[in-house]
Parts: structure tokens; C-alpha cells; sequence
């Protein structure tokens, strides 16, 4: 393991075990009121490490609840996504000819469409502040690029000896895709997830930023931003607090990701 | 030259097409509707409102009478703002937006290119190899922590701009947002302008163009610039998806009356039409920018010119 990996892994590890054991040692929940201390600053006699929104809650217990939320739906949404971008990436490349053109073209008109406009429409079939919903969305649309570097990969592999004698010696050809061409993208496809699940972070906090994710009481760093926001001119901690957390995430998952492209990358091979 | 521009240009209403039946199909699966309210309306009152917009109608057939009035150059009344045809609601926006997003475009290319070119230009220089590496940090964050971030220092620790209470015409509540929204991309574009600029001034016709005693100055902007624009340029189409997605952002931060809030509060109020029309001119404007790219790659680059 090189620095450019172990630094941001061990950034994230103590991310996300502060933030998973948060609710044994924080003595507030997320959406616990203390009447006495609303929008105050961090503190500690009243065990408001970071401080207090408007209405009282504790930002320590809403930020990390966030952060849950938003690592938990990053790997998943992540997942859902490399699933299906492999598959399609795989099958495309595998099958060539028209086959290879229509699923390409359609990732393309796709592609050439904003994101948000996808999302949002997708988020509006789903009952408002549904997290299984809104991962599904953004696992939808994340998949895109992910099927075009897994098509490319396979082309190139496609003519290799060992595929050939694969198709020669009579395997069938999910049995090709799945034991040949899947295990020989797999570095790729490990780092990009890796530089999935940032975008992916990041779409949900837009999404609640606008209104349109994780509906109260429940925070995501998006909407405490927003809440923060509105309230910076009084109360900057409100808003530095989730920005704060949001960057240092951002910021490890993608040297995360960067470093691991540079060792696992194409062309490393 | 024309012709190919011109297939292009009808080549966009399939992609039109399939974008308009796409999300007129999924936003009409989604559960609730435009007159859900608190209050819950009497079945009559309901389906009165349903028949006056046409919604007790067969799917099928409100497709079909969508797409004729669109051919039509209608996109229909807004469900939740009364008496306001869509495209009266999206134009009162649209041009705040439009300037947003051109000038943040605009600043950001020329800031992108510029740098770039000068760090090709000059390896050795500390303070723009500094500035580079910062713009990953712009590349990276995204436009609802910047932007906020720099309303709080520019706008209340040092007062230089104006954030709260827009008064249109007045500049200086736009010189922030399009500083947000430009950012991400200029970051972008000076990554990928110091690249292929580095690659072209390794080529020969640069060492002759020095060698025959050409200042500088000429051999970077007028020898060097153009073909090193190209992979700029096509990043530009990704980059116009960029600046709109961030204008919704920007424009909420800054409390801006563009036409993005339309998109955001038509999905909430389930407003079909106002989202669809949103919908419509966002996508539009994202492939002609697109269709403009692809052409401007052809000017600058003679080997993909179409024969």
C-alpha cells in the first residue's frame, strides 16, 4: 500500500467510525431539541461539540447521522451502478456489430442529457424521503460511464488468446463474460467505483440541498448546508460544520481514487 | 460545412423526441399530483380541475395533445402558479439565467485557457503549479459549498459584494454566482489546456517557429493556442451540463429569480407541465451548446472536417 492509498483509507475509516459509534458516545440524538441551547456554538459543558441548529438539535448528532446516510447510500448507490455498467459495458463490448452500437447509443443520448434533469425526474416517482428511492435513482443514472470504459476494455479483450480459446473449447458466453472478461476489468472498474461513490455523495447532497432528498427529521449534508446557509451570518458554525465534513470526505474518496487509477489503472498491467 | 451543420441540427429532434417521451411518461408514474394539497379538495372540485387541464384523459391521449400543442410551440398552462402559461413563467427567468451561465462560461474559458497555457509555458513557475493544484479543490467541490463559502467571506466578513435582495440590473450580486459557477470549470479547463499545450510545444513546427527568432508571445498565442484548444473545446458540451446543473445550485444560494427554481419546485408541486417545459428548454439549450462544440471542433481541428 503506497501513502497516495493508505492516507485517504485511514481518513475515511476514522470518518466513518466516528460516525457509525457517534450515537453511543454523543449524548444527543439527531433529532433531540435541547430548548435551552438553540443555535449556540460549539460547546462542551452542554455536550454540543459543534454546536446547535436553530431549533436546538445538536450538529455533532445530525452531521454524523448525515454522514451515515451519505456513505451508506455512496457504496450502495455505487454498487447498483457498477452492476449494471459492467453488465452493459461487458455485453456491448462481447457482442459487437448492431447490438454494440444501439446500447452505446443509447448511453450516449443519455449522456447527453444533464444529470440532474434524470434524477430529479426520478425522484419525483419516489414518495418524498425515501433512501432506498433515491439510491435506486441515482444508482440508475451512475452507471453510465462505467459501461463505457467497461465496453472498451472488453473490446480490446475480446481478441485475446484466451478468449478465443474460450469460445473455441465451447464456453458459453455469459460463462466467457463472467470468468474471462469480468475478472480483467476488474482494477478498472474497482477504481472508478472509488470515484463513483464521491459523485454519488455528492448527488444526494444536491438533491437535498434542493429540497428533493432525506426529508427532516432526518439531516443529509446537503440540507444542513442549506440550513446553514441561510443562517451564516449569525450562526457561521452551522454552515462550516457540514461543509467542513462534506470536503474531507469528498476530498479522501477522491485521492482514494486517484491513487488506486495509478496503481490498478489500465496500463499498469 | 452548411450541410453537415445542418444534418446535425435535425439529427437533435430524435434526441428531442425520445428526452420529451421519456420524462412525460416517468413523471406521470410518480405517486401524488399537482392538487394535493394540506387541504383535501372535494371530489367534484377535483375532478373539475382534472377536466379543465385535460387530466381525466387516457394517458395516451394527453401525450398525443402534449405533443401537438408543443409542435405548436405551446407548452401549456402551469398547474400551480394560476393563470401563468409556462413559457411566461420560464421566460421571465430564463434571461437572468442565461446571463449567469454565458458569463460564468465565457470567464470561465478564458481564465482556464490562459492559465493553462502558462503553466505549459512556464514548468518552473511554483506559484502556477500552486494555482493548478488549488483548482482540484475546485474541481472537487461542489458549487453549494463554494458558493455559500464565498458569500460569507466576500459578502459579510469583507463586504465587497452584494448577496441578499437582488435588485436586477445591479452587477454586483452577480459577480459571486458566476465566480461559483465558473470556478469547477475554469479548474478543468486549465488541467486539460496545460496538457495538450505541454504536447504541442514539443512539436517541431513550434521549435521552428522559436527557432526563427519569434517572440515568445507569437509562438504561444498564435502558433501554439489553436490546436491546443481542441480537447477544450470538447469538453465544452459536458461542461454547458455542468454550469446549468450548477445554476439551479447558484441560483438557490444566492437567491437569484432565474428560471432554475422552476425545475426544483415544479418536481415538488408535481406541476407536469412547468417541469416538462423546464425540461424541454434546458435540454435544448444543453444540445445546441453541444451541436456548437462539435462544430467549433471542426473549425479548429481540419482532420475531422466532414468532406
Amino acid at each position: 500500500m503506497t501513502p497516495r492509498i493508505r492516507f485517504p483509507l485511514l481518513v475515511l475509516g476514522l470518518l466513518a467510525a466516528i460516525a457509525l459509534a457517534a450515537p453511543w458516545f454523543s449524548s444527543w440524538s439527531h433529532d433531540a431539541i435541547d430548548w435551552q441551547h438553540q443555535a449556540v456554538p460549539p460547546q462542551f459543558e452542554a455536550g454540543h461539540w459543534l454546536g446547535t441548529d436553530r431549533l436546538g438539535r445538536d450538529l455533532f448528532a445530525r452531521g454524523m447521522q448525515a454522514l451515515r446516510v451519505s456513505l451508506a447510500l455512496g457504496v450502495l448507490a455505487t454498487l447498483i451502478s457498477v452492476f449494471i455498467g459492467v453488465t452493459w459495458g461487458a455485453v456491448a463490448g462481447f457482442a459487437g456489430g448492431r447490438v454494440d452500437a444501439a446500447m452505446m447509443r443509447f448511453v450516449d443520448i443519455v449522456y447527453a442529457l444533464p444529470y440532474v434533469f434524470i434524477v430529479i425526474i426520478l425522484s419525483t416517482l419516489l414518495p418524498r424521503g425515501s433512501l432506498a428511492a433515491l439510491f435506486l435513482a441515482i444508482g440508475a443514472v451512475g452507471w453510465l460511464t462505467m459501461a463505457r470504459i467497461v465496453r472498451g476494455q472488453t473490446l480490446s479483450l475480446r481478441h485475446r488468446e484466451f478468449v478465443q480459446a474460450a469460445i473455441a473449447s465451447g464456453v458459453r458466453v455469459p460463462g466467457i463474460l463472467w470468468r474471462h472478461i469480468v475478472p480483467n476489468v476488474s482494477g478498472t472498474v474497482i477504481a472508478y467505483a472509488t470515484l463513483t461513490i464521491p459523485q454519488v455523495i455528492l448527488f444526494e447532497s444536491f438533491l437535498s440541498f434542493l429540497g428533493l432528498g432525506v426529508q427532516e427529521p432526518f439531516a443529509s449534508l446537503g440540507s444542513l448546508i442549506n440550513e446553514g446557509a441561510q443562517e451564516m451570518e449569525s450562526s457561521p458554525w452551522m454552515l462550516l460544520v457540514p461543509a467542513g465534513l462534506l470536503t474531507a470526505m469528498l476530498l479522501a474518496f477522491n485521492a482514494l481514487g486517484e491513487g488506486l487509477r495509478a496503481r490498478l489503472g489500465p496500463g499498469d498491467e | 460545412m452548411l450541410g453537415y451543420a445542418l444534418r446535425r441540427v435535425v439529427g437533435l429532434v430524435p434526441t428531442l423526441f425520445v428526452l420529451v417521451t421519456l420524462s412525460f411518461f416517468v413523471i406521470r408514474l410518480a405517486p401524488g399530483g399537482p392538487f394535493d394539497q394540506e387541504q383535501v379538495l372535494s371530489p367534484a372540485i377535483r375532478a373539475n380541475l382534472d377536466a379543465a387541464y385535460g387530466l381525466d384523459q387516457p394517458l395516451l391521449v394527453q401525450y398525443g395533445r402534449y405533443l401537438g400543442a408543443l409542435v405548436r410551440g405551446d407548452l401549456g398552462p402551469s398547474l400551480r402558479f394560476k393563470d401563468y402559461r409556462v413559457h411566461e413563467l420560464i421566460g421571465r427567468g430564463l434571461p437572468l439565467s442565461l446571463t449567469i451561465g454565458l458569463a460564468a462560461a465565457a470567464l470561465a474559458v478564458v481564465v482556464g485557457v490562459w492559465l493553462g497555457a502558462l503553466a505549459a509555458w512556464r514548468p518552473e513557475s511554483r506559484v502556477l503549479k500552486g494555482l493548478i493544484n488549488l483548482s482540484l479543490l475546485g474541481v472537487i467541490l461542489p458549487g453549494f459549498v463554494v458558493g455559500p463559502l464565498l458569500a460569507l467571506v466576500f459578502g459579510i466578513y469583507w463586504p465587497v459584494f452584494r448577496i441578499a435582495g437582488y435588485e436586477p440590473g445591479e452587477v454586483s450580486f452577480l459577480v459571486l454566482p458566476v465566480i461559483t459557477l465558473a470556478l469547477p470549470v475554469a479548474a478543468y479547463v486549465a488541467r486539460m489546456m496545460r496538457d495538450s499545450m505541454r504536447e504541442v510545444l514539443r512539436s517541431n513546427y513550434i521549435r521552428t517557429a522559436r527557432a526563427k527568432g519569434l517572440p515568445a508571445r507569437v509562438v504561444l498565442w498564435r502558433h501554439a493556442l489553436r490546436p491546443s484548444l481542441i480537447p477544450v473545446v470538447s469538453y465544452l458540451g459536458p461542461a454547458v451540463a455542468f454550469i446549468i446543473t450548477g445554476s439551479l445550485v447558484v441560483e438557490a444560494v444566492f437567491g437569484l429569480p432565474g428560471s432554475g427554481r422552476y425545475l426544483v419546485q415544479g418536481a415538488i408541486d408535481r406541476d407536469y407541465p412547468l417541469v416538462m417545459g423546464m425540461i424541454l428548454v434546458y435540454g435544448v439549450v444543453t444540445l445546441v451548446c453541444n451541436l456548437l462544440a462539435d462544430l467549433l471542433y471542426g473549425w479548429l481541428d481540419p482532420r475531422v472536417r466532414p468532406a
